[in-house]
């Protein structure tokens, strides 16, 4: 037996770092061990090319040695179905510009699920790359009545196991010694592949141009892809790909199935390891009462109570909650901006200053309230396993429109904020369905169209009840919910067709939330928003600044609203004025358009200058209100008729007014391509909305 | 010898306890079933259904899985 360390990819920063990897399945507690043993020392990237997130850590040796510590995407297995798990596997092969192939893997274990997550572990072993196995969450198995012979269980694995309780802080110690061994054990082949199987794989991996100690795993990776899955892979060249179905077919013809043949030979191994050294007692304690708030939490009756519940609450936080340290920042924004202005002689750098920049990072940094107080719910509602059910609970509706159960949470979401809603789209694995959540999600009504909706409410209905203004506003949300689900319909049907991704979900036991994890994750979310999303913002802010500004008045006593006219953004007013005649609007509307392409409720004060009504405070429009009820065309005719005012409502619901949400999808797409696209259909589905509005109702004969 | 008991997982009632025996799936499909653990032979119960009615709960090897109807109906199975 070979105990030499494996000769991979060399990289200059191998002498002072050792890499290690992080794997193991969803719900195995990796992320709590990965926190624990880097703390803050985390960064988080994305893989060159691809949207794939990147999380790295320092942490140290038992003697103090730096190590670079890689979390691989949870996952339950290493074939290859999403780009998260493709990554993995390219990252376990040695293969990845820039990530340096792993000296040492730590396969964190659900001790109180040891079958399943034994399955991962046997794939590990077949890379040859040293395996530790962190045996996590000992202390619920044991509570399980679950009994692991640790002597036994490292004696059929061949790799050190560390029992460990990550919550806790229990096995850190002999994980790091483990880690920083020198030499590192060489892990055995485990499962026993049938000899024809087997025959073919060495035949197979003595074609490929990789270093030996990878080709026999890489071989019976490519072995076990599926046709479709094969002519995708583009990192090998044709005659290998061919190579492969050839072997396949002489498996098939000698009555072995390629596809399922290793996965029943890894499972035969783990029954062999489990029956050795797992003995699960009769009494399961803690699942049954997992299993009994599930028959509460998943009733008919009771799980639409707890649901709806919990929507509710989180919602109330969202809207309340979030209402204070967004006000403060608003206000913020506005004493700087106060302050700049009474330092400063009057200047274009002034104006840039204070209309551009504060007024653009502002606008992005209001958001982060809402962020926070979503992602401390979904925090909590992921690390408690309440998010697999609410999946559960929800997949039958959302499977309607072609979408997951798991689409739902950051559809939800989206009605806050469409930029949390699409930052927690992550969690839905299948790509193109994660990329439908993503081009629907800001036709859920925000709570930056509040604004406009109560305007518009209020120039439709001047003294309209409390009633009148909740059902117009419900039906602004409804047609909202209504497009969403229409459009992911359409683009499931023909942009993105493929497969209906199977559903297979793991309902995790319930769990206490890690409050560390939750912050933790919190703060990274936070952290990625301001610097992603708000360098673009901050640019288009201050773009849009200039297309308001310039060119100046000729008159130096030209009024806010002539030198708007005036502007670039006016001219451009004028120049839209024919594509939204048949909506109804006048080059006034459309500076309000264009101002509020930055963000929605921009509409409100754009119109304010527009019709040069001094509205110091936004929560009073009366005085706007007024004005906009007694604008005439120049015939006479007023403009705001009930029909343009319901029509410009209509527009908002759908329209793609929202410069942070064109920057988050762009970072999470990875391309432009995805924010132009929504912005385009958005923008047609506006118009086409408004005009049928605005031309159908003329036909039924309204005004 | 007991070609009458083999029905598919779709249509067994809550609680039922029985033993996959094939699978009328897709490969890809039957692959990810396999690697989730519900193996040929493997003993599972089924815990509940959706309250929609769908998708359905089992339990397997130890922890729950949920899967679609539609998925199901596609599994071949024998009550034990």
């Amino acid at each position: 037996m070979s105990t030499r360390a494996p000769a991979p990819v060399a990289t200059p920063a191998r002498d002072v770092l050792r890499h290690v990897a992080i794997a193991g399945n969803p719900n195995c507690g990796k992320s709590t061990i990965f926190n624990a043993l880097t703390g803050l020392r985390q960064k988080v990237g994305n893989y060159p090319g691809v949207t794939v997130e990147k999380k790295t850590g320092r942490f140290f040796g038992s003697h103090g040695e730096a190590m670079e510590l890689l979390d691989l995407p949870g996952s339950y297995s290493l074939q290859v179905r999403s780009p998260d798990e493709a990554v993995s596997r390219d990252v376990l092969l040695g293969r990845l510009p820039g990530t340096p192939r792993p000296d040492v893997i730590i396969c964190v274990v659900d001790a109180s699920n040891l079958e399943r997550n034994l399955y991962l572990v046997a794939q590990m072993l077949e890379l040859q790359i040293p395996v530790v196995v962190a045996l996590n969450m000992v202390d619920v198995a044991e509570k399980n009545g679950i009994v692991i012979d640790l002597m036994a269980l490292r004696e059929k694995l061949g790799v050190p196991v560390i029992p460990m309780v990550g919550t806790k802080g229990v096995g850190f110690i002999e994980l790091r010694q483990a880690v920083s061994r020198s030499p590192l054990p060489h892990p055995p082949i485990c499962a026993q592949m049938p000899i024809v199987l087997e025959r073919e794989v060495m035949a197979l991996a003595k074609q490929l141009p990789v270093a030996p100690e990878v080709a026999r795993g890489e071989a019976l990776l490519l072995l076990t892809l599926h046709d479709q899955a094969l002519d995708e892979v583009a990192h090998h060249e044709r005659a290998i790909i061919d190579a492969t179905k050839t072997a396949q077919q002489r498996l098939r013809t000698a009555g072995i199935d390629p596809l399922s043949a290793p996965v029943d030979a890894r499972y035969d191994w783990i029954g062999e390891v489990c029956a050795a050294a797992h003995h699960s007692g009769g009494d399961h304690h803690a699942l049954s009462i997992s299993d009994r708030l599930d028959g509460w939490l998943t009733h008919r009756v009771w799980g639409w109570v707890a649901f709806l519940g919990i929507m509710v609450l989180m919602f109330f936080c969202i809207f309340t909650v979030a209402q204070y340290p967004m006000d403060w920042i608003k206000d913020g924004a506005a004493a700087l901006s106060k302050w700049v202005t009474g330092h400063m002689p009057d200047s274009d750098l002034r104006g840039l200053l204070t209309d551009g920049i504060i007024a653009g990072v502002g606008g992005v940094v209001v958001f982060l309230p809402q962020i926070l107080i979503l992602y401390f719910f979904l925090g909590i509602l992921e690390d408690t396993g309440y998010m697999a059910r609410a999946a559960f609970i929800m997949d039958r509706l959302m499977s309607k429109v072609g979408l997951h159960g798991k689409s739902f949470i950051p559809m939800l979401s989206s009605l806050a904020c469409a930029i949390p809603g699409i930052m927690a789209s992550r969690t839905v694995e299948n790509r193109k369905d994660r990329l439908v959540t993503i081009l629907v999600a800001p036709l859920m009504s925000c709570s930056a169209r509040i604004p406009v909706y109560t305007l518009m409410i209020a120039v439709l209905i001047p003294s309209h009840s409390a009633l009148q203004k909740a059902g117009i506003m419900l039906s602004m949300y409804l047609l909202g919910l209504v497009a969403a689900a229409g459009m992911a319909w359409l683009f499931k049907r023909k942009l993105l067709r493929g497969e209906t991704p199977m559903l297979l979900l793991e309902m995790p036991p319930y769990r206490l939330p890690s409050w560390r994890g939750v912050l933790l994750r919190m703060w990274e979310r936070a952290g990625l928003f301001l610097r992603r999303a708000g360098t673009i913002i901050l640019a288009l802010s201050i773009l849009l600044w200039a297309l308001a500004t310039f060119p100046k008045p000729d008159k130096a006593d030209a009024t806010p609203s002539e030198a708007l006219a005036q502007s670039f953004a006016g001219r451009m007013g004028h120049a839209i004025e024919p594509v939204i005649a048949p909506l109804g609007y006048d080059w006034k509307i459309g500076i309000g358009l264009i101002g509020s392409f930055a963000a929605r409720e921009v509409f409100v004060g754009t119109m304010s200058i527009v019709y040069s009504v001094e509205n110091k405070d936004e929560e009073n429009i009366e005085p706007l209100r007024d004005t906009m009820i007694a604008e005439k065309r120049a015939d006479g005719r007023p403009v705001f008729t009930p029909l343009v005012c319901i029509g410009l409502m209509v527009f908002y619901v759908l329209a793609m007014q929202c410069i942070s949400t064109v920057a988050i999808v762009r970072r999470e797409t990875n391309s432009w391509r995805w924010p132009l696209f929504q912005i385009a259909y958005m923008t047609a589905l506006a118009w086409i909305g408004a005009f049928i509005v605005f031309q159908g109702g003329k036909l039924l004969g309204f005004q | 010898m007991t070609t009458d008991a083999v029905e598919s997982l779709s249509a067994l009632p809550v609680g039922q306890k029985a033993r996959v025996v094939s699978f009328d799936l897709p490969p890809e499909q039957r692959q990810r079933l396999l690697e989730m653990g519900l193996t040929v032979g493997v003993e599972f119960q089924l815990v509940r259904f959706a309250p929609l009615g769908d998708p359905l709960e089992i339990k397997v090897r130890g922890y729950m899985l949920s899967l679609r109807k539609n998925e199901a109906a596609g599994i071949r199975v024998t009550r034990v």
